[in-house]
């Protein structure tokens, strides 16, 4: 039997299809997992509410608290009532509809897209959503994971199942060695910077090639998480050894004979031989220097060696506008170098970059060294298994004796809904995603780095690679 | 979504036109966060004014809008559509409606029906003569009859069709719930759960 060799999403999609869309309709594809977090769920629920229906699967679904946490006396009431009302929201729609809730002070709460993988619950070949934008983390697995609006939570509450046309699929081939000090972040800033942040729009990217199988799972995460910024609403990584040996013993992977005969699954999921990428880009790992934001969209990077750019230099107009306007906004001049950049905070944290493997690169960075004069270091856990096993191994002491706030888990400054933001002005070198304005404080300004270039920045001032620490400031 | 065939209730004459979506719910209470319980934010800047329609006794209880022409203009906002049902309102009338506002109101129950400006001025001239009156929508044969006023309305087929049947986006995907079950029957055993709960 000869049938056409698929792609890993074309894969999951099909083995997922509830109905085929008929004339032009969506396909109905069933959902295996669904997270939730206070932000985008309440009308939801309470759209449930009124039209007087269950949801169908609280088994599938799972929620924590993460973007109103606060990250300080978080025995204490929340000040804020916005976000103390959307917690105790979503505290009262678990209770009400029966489903798992990990709240803020329990050991599983976290960013949802930190909490998924590391409870295990993220595998290979399963969808994935959760109202928000970077649920294409989970994609690191090769599960189809993408970001929901808040009447697609409700409809996934209630039916299990999401209508959805097909997407077009771009394979993003990554071949060569990465240099060391370069890391899966300066890939995806790269990656964005050269196919814009509209680049990735209706496709699903998959990430090839051998410098992808050579990183870790939280290094692939990290790569998916940005699929967003590139404008894809999924990215995914084939499952290989890596994925295998990471999901093995967590407290939902599948034990015993169904682990084989999850595997044996998986196995079959890979990108067949001879399959068609509606769109391919290719970029090569060798050459890559860290990378680091100098505008207000992730897509306006540059290599951490060169300067910021001149706006005349653009030959688009809208492009060489947004890069005027961003200049502006984040007070820079076209020509500084890089390096040069003096910053005010360096926020370590977000679902991007704050697993255990982020907190251990950084730490063992700044290991023994002093931090700049001036400069505020926030060190935020993607969770709080993260942070217990962060201190556990003893980075909290090696943060703590850096100067650097050793904080509780959620989104924190990523996005700066709790109290944990820029003020106006304020210069920050951050692990996050998002660089937009605003985004970390009103007339906040970002730059988007990797864990190591954040720790090299809270020890030089400037933004810094570990390479730079060797030579005299 | 209950199922709509007819309806009689009160007639109200907003003698407005281009009733834009800040209008019918200003962006203040967009923070929060229910789907229902809009009823107090409905028209919010007019309700001050004595004289607004709805602070009028005889229209206080209304549930049937005649409205000018572009209603629903401006942000997308579904709350404004929530407003609207969580005032009472069960259908408006206009000779011209924003798309987004008309889809977001077939989503949620509420019949838009669309009437010549003409046969509006003659509704409204006979609802100011009767105030309180009510008038009989009917969405099998698409009329409204007010007093001795039987207009015909237009509203698209496949809304109108989804609204007889009281289906929204989810009770149409449950339609064929039968196949979603079936789904589930094949998913393999090692699939994620997520309870009971297992971790720490
Ligand atoms: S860490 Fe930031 S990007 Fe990630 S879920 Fe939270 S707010 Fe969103």
């Amino acid at each position: 039997m000869t049938s056409k060799p698929l792609t890993l999403a074309e894969k999951v999609w099909n083995d997922h299809l509830v109905a085929k869309g008929e004339n032009g309709s969506p396909d109905l594809l069933y959902i295996d997992l669904h997270l939730v977090h206070e932000v985008t769920s309440p009308q939801a629920f309470d759209g449930l509410r009124l039209a007087g229906r269950p949801v169908r699967r609280p088994d599938l679904t799972i929620a924590t608290e993460d973007h109103n946490t606060p990250t300080w006396d978080i025995d204490k009431p929340i000040a804020d009532i916005t976000s103390r009302t959307q917690i105790e929201a979503l505290r009262k729609n678990a209770a009400e509809f029966g489903i798992r809730i990990h709240s803020l002070g329990d050991v599983d709460q976290g960013i949802v897209h930190v909490v998924g993988p590391q409870l295990g619950l993220t595998m290979p070949g399963i969808t994935v959503v959760c109202g928000d934008s970077h649920t294409s983390t989970h994609g690191a697995f090769g599960a189809l994971a993408m970001g929901i609006g808040t009447s697609e939570v409700e409809h996934v509450l209630a039916t299990q199942t999401l209508p959805l046309k097909p997407f077009k699929t771009m394979a993003i081939n990554v071949e060569g060695t990465l240099r060391p000090g370069v890391t899966a972040k300066d890939i995806i800033l790269a990656v964005i910077a050269k196919i814009g942040t509209g680049g990735g729009q209706g496709y699903v990217l998959e990430y090839r090639g051998s410098a992808i199988r050579a990183l870790s799972m939280e290094a692939r995460m990290t790569i998916c998480n940005m699929s967003i910024e590139a404008g894809a609403r999924a990215g995914m990584v084939a499952p290989d050894q890596t994925t295998f040996d990471y999901l093995h013993g967590r407290p939902h992977a599948p034990e015993g004979a169904d682990w084989d005969a999850a595997v044996e699954y998986w196995k079959t999921l890979p990108t067949d031989d001879g399959a068609k990428f509606d769109a391919e880009v290719y970029l090569d790992a060798n050459t890559l220097d860290p990378f680091v934001t100098w505008g207000t969209n992730p897509g306006q990077g540059v290599s951490l060696l060169d300067t910021v750019p001149n706006p005349a230099d653009f030959a688009d107009p809208n492009d060489r506008a947004a890069a005027e306007r961003a200049l502006e906004y984040m007070d820079l001049t076209p020509g500084t170098k890089m390096k040069d950049i003096r910053v005010d905070t360096v926020f370590l944290g977000s679902c991007t970059n704050s697993r255990i493997e982020d907190l251990r690169a950084a730490a063992s960075i700044i290991k023994g060294k002093t931090k700049a004069e001036g400069v505020r270091m926030m060190v935020v856990p993607g969770s709080a298994k993260v942070r217990l096993q962060a201190e556990a191994e003893g980075l909290d002491a090696i943060f703590k004796d850096f100067g650097a706030e050793w904080r509780f888990a959620g989104c924190s400054m990523c996005l700066g809904m709790n109290p944990d933001q820029l003020a106006p002005g304020e210069r920050a070198a951050s692990t996050s995603n998002r660089n937009f304005e605003g985004r970390q404080g009103k007339g906040s300004r970002t730059h988007l780095v990797s864990p190591l270039v954040a720790a090299a920045t809270a020890i030089r001032g400037t933004l810094s690679s570990p390479a730079d620490l060797e030579e005299p400031n | 979504m209950e199922k709509f065939e007819t309806y009689t209730g009160v007639g109200v004459p907003l003698r407005r036109s281009n009733v834009d979506t800040d209008q019918i719910i200003p962006a203040v209470y967009l923070k929060r966060i229910t789907k229902t319980g809009f009823e107090d934010a409905l028209f919010s800047a007019w309700r001050n004014d004595p004289e607004f329609v709805l602070n009028q006794n005889a229209y206080r209880h209304g549930s049937v809008l005649f409205a000018g022409p572009d209603f629903g203009t401006g942000s997308s906002r579904e709350h404004a559509v929530w407003a609207l049902r969580d005032y009472g309102f069960k259908a408006v009338f206009s000779s011209k409606f924003a798309d987004i506002f008309r889809g977001n109101s077939g989503k949620q129950g509420l019949v838009t029906g669309i009437i010549d400006d003409a046969t509006i001025e003659k509704i409204w001239l006979a609802l100011e003569a009767n105030p309180g009156l009510e008038v009989t929508v009917n969405l099998v044969d698409k009329t409204v009859v007010v007093g001795d006023i039987r207009a015909d309305f237009e509203i698209d087929e496949y809304t109108r069709w989804r609204l007889l049947e009281g289906l929204d986006d989810i009770g149409l995907t449950l339609r064929d719930e039968q196949s979603i079950t079936d789904f589930e029957a094949k998913r393999a055993a090692w699939l994620p759960k997520t309870l009971p709960a297992k971790g720490a």
